[in-house]
């Protein structure tokens, strides 16, 4: 069992809906507070969150979701309109709560030296270009990401 | 609170993680030896300063309860 503490926290972001930004975002910056590195490796859908505008933007779907405060039965969440509603709604209260906006977490997470790792394989099956991307941003494979978690990195994936 | 700051930081109103990146910023403008003094109303302060201060090896010289805020003083010391 080693005693050591891990100075290293590295994050996979696959998820790109408003509630599964926030994860990677602030436990990456509360890293380097924690005098920690940290690195978050988007892949996916994970690609939305460091597209350039596009944080901000990130929805949140009603549908098969029980555990919204407010929850909405399935039959009603697939209807138009309900997705946009949800989200309205989940960012209101996390503007009450003063939570952090996710392009502040984002700005923060890279001006604090995050390495930020976008997935060239799933930028080319999704299409999306690296001029599509967030300044900061560099782009690499399972290999970037495994070198950078395998020196005693502490391992998350959302 | 007999504990004089050197330096007053006010996180009142700041939601997790804004509070300790607030004050990890605080804590390194200071000089080794010198005090913040950290206000917050975040309730998860408390234990987030707790390991904040063990992690970092800065010490939580004393802590308070002042209504519905939570003060921390917090010693740079390396």
């Amino acid at each position: 069992m080693a005693t050591e503490s891990s100075k290293r926290l590295a994050i996979i972001a696959l998820h790109g809906t408003l509630d599964l930004a926030y994860p990677p975002l602030i436990l990456a910056t509360a890293a380097l507070a924690l005098d920690m590195e940290a690195a978050i490796f988007f892949t996916f859908y994970g690609l939305d969150i460091i597209k350039k505008g596009k944080a901000d933007k990130l929805m949140v779907p009603p549908i098969a979701n029980p555990a919204m405060p407010m929850p909405v039965p399935n039959i009603v969440g697939m209807l138009p309109g309900m997705t946009g509603m949800a989200t309205m709604m989940m960012n209101n209260w996390m503007k009450k709560a003063h939570v952090a906006k996710l392009s502040e977490l984002l700005d923060m997470a890279v001006e604090g030296g995050v390495k930020m790792i976008a997935c060239q394989m799933t930028m080319d099956v999704m299409g999306v270009k690296r001029e599509e991307l967030i300044d900061g941003v560099e782009i690499g494979g399972a290999a970037t990401f495994l070198s950078y978690a395998s020196e005693n990195a502490m391992t998350l994936s959302f | 609170m007999s504990v004089t700051p050197d330096q007053t930081l006010d996180c009142s109103g700041m939601a997790c993680p804004m509070p300790i990146l607030k004050t990890k910023k605080a804590v390194d403008s200071l000089q080794i030896g010198q005090i913040l003094k950290m206000i917050a109303t975040d309730p998860g302060s408390t234990s987030d300063m707790d390991a904040w201060t063990q992690k970092t090896g800065h010490q939580l010289v004393a802590s308070e309860k002042e209504g519905d805020k939570f003060v921390f003083y917090i010693k740079r010391m390396k």
